[in-house]
């Protein structure tokens, strides 16, 4: 058996998040009735002409400077012409020989934990299609052009990943950018973020490309992973028994875990671009490219590297506390008025998993930012154990108000008063005198049972290090 | 008010604004009266796919009610027709095509918008060849033409209808295009005004669309003062055409008055070549002698690539016609075959019943042109040429005003003549495509008859120069009768 390498390139399309279409002035919102937010630009009526909504163009900028590309002081709409009945003008006005965005670079962490830069091809702007409806319609197919007319960015890299682990990694990457750069919502589920992958392989050490094969309808990380492992592990296949990998576009299906042939190479549309009379091209001047610079956000790679350093963050729990900037700003809200490393692990451990266990997004915390800084400065200050603070924690959840409301309330606060842990202590001794007699006889596994018995006394208030100190400290004397 | 309404007809849209603004007559007098002579006379022109009667009657009744008011619009009143390639809310706009043969558009055409608000009353939409592909009018689902100085001729097109039903005095003025000469040949051809506006000058929003980057509109009047009153209501930008451009529109009629003294007018020597009529040619030469006595200047210019224009334009048009023409595909509006088995049957049929020969022939080229593997050699190519023709007239345009020549090849030729052979067709245009390709604004102007069928003398000037060309045209009519002379049987 060989050793193959794979060779990926991902082309992905970020739904972009403007208030209209690209090229009416219809409405982007997600889930209305069919056809109700498609104007007569998106049905491709008779005599309509699209106008662009340059807010697109301003994204697509972002996105370029983002990833350090060049921005086209001169682009070009083309049509791309295929007839389908979701697609209304039978041409679809995207970019072509011009792209708006072309030679970028995303850095990503491959296998061994090392960087390594991802090329970007190119990103250009077009519209989306409609979608044909089948549900409910037994001898016709639906046509609901809502999502006609949706500005899409297509963001193609170069052929640089090497495993299906990479190409998430990757796309991983570009959905946190689009989201910090707020030009998408990377909602999955709605299709805002979908992804096609050109998969090829060769023996490793081979310089020449191997015949690819471009796989389709990979909407989400798992998918895209499965997909491509389903891929690379049927192409060695064809390859070990002499056969040949043909050029062709696939369908993953997600129920069978398998991809299968949608169209062969012959099959391929010629779509017979030229460039679109009824717009004129986009010209942008560096003015303008610098007021898209100058408005753009810190990015995560620089969060990323800002948190390790600033906050001596190890670089794992970093790059988790900036998946979005809702995670980093709500870190960094807390961390200002508490330890960082101990905010670090309460919003990666018990803040994630209730915000999981409710499917709710970091701004939608039922416990705000400056509220959690307040429960760990108890924690810090000794008010409270880690123990107890869980309990708090859960309390401020369900809404009982603030750590110290909570503490109060329920009388959490924690015994840290050495005489008083003293007095306990001494009490304790004098109450089991065989077992001191035991533990001094070096029976010395009893110091727990002692720990248990202050606890009791003090109801579980009592700061159990201390406890621990005095304790060692009397039996010993 | 008592008026003689066999009068009315052969006013100009100047006379009858003003008539209806002295109330010397009203709207509803002169629509009534129009849409008799339609009624009487359309049978045998086939000039109207449309009539819209009840409409224009109750557009003239409000004109009417305006004239009360100091605010009146400057066209109030006056009849109209729209080609019937510009939408018009509530009517049916078939493009003359059967695949739009049952097609009512939801929405106006800014040109049909502007019109209604310069209180213009719309009698109806006009015939033309299918989605403006055509140089006869013969290539309409709605059948041909007839030009009203010989029944048995073409009118020219592809917005025949519209003049022929001009130049039969049923109607003062409407609206065409012109991708390749669609406004100007016809006009030529029935002895009417034909003015093609620079492109970007008027919004094609609602204006169905041929060749994008050709297609323009514009009005056939009689005379060239009612096509500046008529432009000065449709020019302007249009934010829903990205292509329209944002430049100021002059009062084209209060700039009719300028002498032609030191008037440098260019002639193209290949424009007197062989393939112009010799009829058609002397009387051009007369008309350029009559503005040489009025001052001007005839310089001889050479634009070298004009040659080359009808085989640019017929890979450019077709090119972009492939593309537009794939929105009509049975699946939102139009026609759409019975009983389709499948997607492609429902594709080919309804296209297939759906479009005229012209058409296919177009379709088939321009997907032909740009196809992988013959982009370069036809679509690029074309492209670079049309850019060497648009860099012609701009070296033509530095030493002189304005280009004049003969509109069309021939006078009006027999319908079915050239029905069987496109290229002799094509060549129809030839005088007409350079302005189109180099996006000029030209006016074809009637000087004189070849055998009692009119002939056009063709004025192209450099971008947005509408106001140099309608007043050369202006001057010219001031001098001579030709645009008054009426075809017998309509007088």
């Amino acid at each position: 058996m060989s050793d193959w390498e794979a060779v990926i390139g991902l082309e992905i399309h970020t739904q972009l998040a403007t208030v209209s279409k690209i090229f009416s002035g219809a409405p982007t919102a997600y889930g209305a009735e069919p056809n109700a937010q498609a104007s007569l630009i998106d049905l491709g009526y008779p005599g309509v002409l699209p106008v662009l909504n340059f807010e697109a163009v301003r994204m697509a900028c972002k996105f370029g400077l983002a990833v350090k590309a060049t921005i086209a002081p001169r682009s070009i709409f083309a049509r791309k012409n295929y007839f389908y009945p979701d697609l209304p003008k039978g041409y679809q006005i995207s970019q072509y020989e011009l792209p708006i965005v072309s030679q970028g670079e995303l850095i990503i962490l491959d296998s061994e934990g090392r960087e390594k830069r991802i090329g970007i091809t190119r990103a250009h702007l077009e519209e989306d299609a409609g979608k044909s409806v089948h549900a409910g319609l037994a001898e016709y197919t639906g046509i609901d052009l809502n999502r006609a007319g949706t500005p899409l960015l297509e963001i193609v890299s170069d052929p640089d990943l090497r495993s299906a682990k990479e190409a998430v990694a990757y796309m991983r990457k570009v959905h946190t950018l689009v989201r910090y750069l707020e030009i998408s919502d990377g909602n999955m589920q709605e299709g805002s973020f979908r992804c096609d992958a050109n998969v090829s392989i060769r023996p490793r050490g081979q310089q020449a490309l191997g015949t690819r094969t471009e796989l389709k309808n990979l909407n989400s990380f798992r998918f895209v992973e499965k997909a491509i492992n389903f891929e690379i592990e049927r192409q060695s296949e064809v390859l070990e028994v002499g056969g040949t990998v043909i050029q062709e576009t696939r369908l993953y299906d997600a129920d069978l875990d398998e991809t299968r042939v949608m169209r062969s190479k012959e099959e391929a549309n010629d779509y017979r671009y030229f460039p679109d009379p009824d717009l004129l091209p986009v010209v942008i001047d560096e003015a303008f490219i610098r007021e898209v610079g100058d408005g753009l956000p810190e990015l995560p790679d620089a969060k990323r590297q800002r948190f390790v350093s600033q906050y001596q963050l190890k670089p794992a729990d970093a790059d988790t506390l900036t998946v979005s900037r809702g995670v980093a700003d709500y870190f960094e809200t807390v961390a200002a008025d508490s330890a960082a490393r101990l905010a670090a692990n309460w919003i990666i451990g018990d803040l994630s998993a209730a915000l999981n266990r409710e499917g709710l997004d970091i701004g939608a915390s039922r416990i705000p930012p400056g509220a959690l800084a307040g429960l760990l400065q108890r924690i810090d200050d000794n008010t409270i154990s880690g123990k107890m603070a869980k309990e708090v924690f859960e309390a401020m959840w369900s809404g009982e108000g603030s750590a110290d409301d909570i503490i109060e309330a329920r009388g959490l606060r924690q015994i840290t008063d050495t005489a008083a842990i003293e007095s306990v202590v001494e009490a304790v001794i004098r109450a089991n005198p065989n077992q001191v007699a035991a533990y001094q006889g070096g029976k010395e596994k009893l110091l727990g049972y002692f720990v248990g018995q202050v606890m009791k006394e003090t109801r579980g208030k009592a700061n159990p290090a201390e406890v621990n100190r005095i304790l060692k400290k009397q039996l010993h004397s | 008010m008592s008026v003689d309404a066999g009068a009315l007809h052969v006013r100009t849209v100047t006379e009858l604004a003003r008539g209806i603004r002295d109330g010397e007559f009203s709207a509803r007098e002169l629509t009534e009266a129009l849409l008799e002579r339609i009624a009487a006379n359309n049978e045998r022109l086939n000039a109207f796919i449309t009539i819209t009667g009840e409409q224009a009657l109750e557009a003239a009744d409000a004109a009417d009610r305006a004239r009360a008011r100091s605010d009146a619009p400057p066209l109030n009143g006056v009849p109209i027709v729209h080609k019937d390639l510009f939408c018009t809310r509530g009517v049916l706009t078939t493009c003359g095509s059967r695949i739009l043969g049952n097609f009512v558009s939801p929405y106006d055409a800014t040109v049909v918008e502007r019109l209604q608000a310069a209180g213009a009353v719309m009698l109806g939409k006009t015939n033309m060849d299918e989605f403006a592909m055509g140089s006869s009018t013969e290539n309409s689902a709605f059948g041909p033409v007839a030009n009203p100085w010989d029944s048995k001729c073409s009118p020219g097109g592809s917005s025949g209808g519209t003049a022929a039903a001009v130049a039969a005095r049923l109607v003062p003025a409407g609206t065409g295009t012109d991708t390749g000469g669609s406004i100007r040949q016809p006009a030529a051809l029935t002895g009417t005004v034909g003015l093609k506006p620079t492109y970007g000058r008027v919004s094609r929003h609602g204006m169905v669309a041929f060749a994008s980057s050709l297609d323009q509109a514009g009005v056939i009047t009689r005379s060239a003062e009612d096509a500046a009153a008529l432009l000065g209501a449709i020019a302007g930008f249009d934010e829903r055409d990205s292509t329209s451009v944002d430049h100021p529109v002059p009062d084209y009629v209060a700039g009719l008055g300028r002498r032609l003294k030191d008037l440098k007018i260019g002639i193209v020597r290949q424009h007197f070549d062989e393939g112009l009529d010799p009829q058609c040619a002397a009387r051009v030469r007369d008309a350029l002698e009559v503005l040489r006595q009025q001052g001007a200047a005839l310089i001889d210019v050479d634009l070298p690539n004009l040659a080359l224009s009808v085989p640019t334009y017929y890979v450019v048009a077709p090119a972009e016609c492939s593309s537009n023409m794939s929105r009509f595909d049975g699946v939102r509006f139009g026609h759409r075959a019975e009983n389709p088995e499948n997607l492609l049957d429902l594709y080919c049929r309804s296209r297939g019943e759906g479009f005229g020969a012209e058409v296919k022939r177009r379709i088939m080229t321009g997907t032909y042109v740009l196809s992988a593997g013959y982009y370069d050699a036809y679509y690029l190519k074309a492209q670079k040429v049309r850019q060497l023709i648009g860099q012609d007239f701009n070296n033509a345009f530095r030493d002189v005003d304005v280009i004049a020549g003969p509109t069309a090849p021939t006078p009006a030729f027999a319908l079915g003549e050239k029905t069987d052979d496109p290229i002799t067709m094509y060549l129809n245009d030839i005088y007409t495509i350079g302005a189109n390709l180099a996006g000029l604004p030209g006016i074809s102007v009637p000087c004189g008859f070849a055998d009692a069928l009119p002939v056009g003398l063709q004025l192209v000037g450099p971008h947005f120069a509408e106001e140099r060309i309608l007043n050369i045209a202006h001057q010219y009519q001031l001098l001579t009768d030709w645009h008054k002379t009426c075809p017998e049987g309509f007088e």
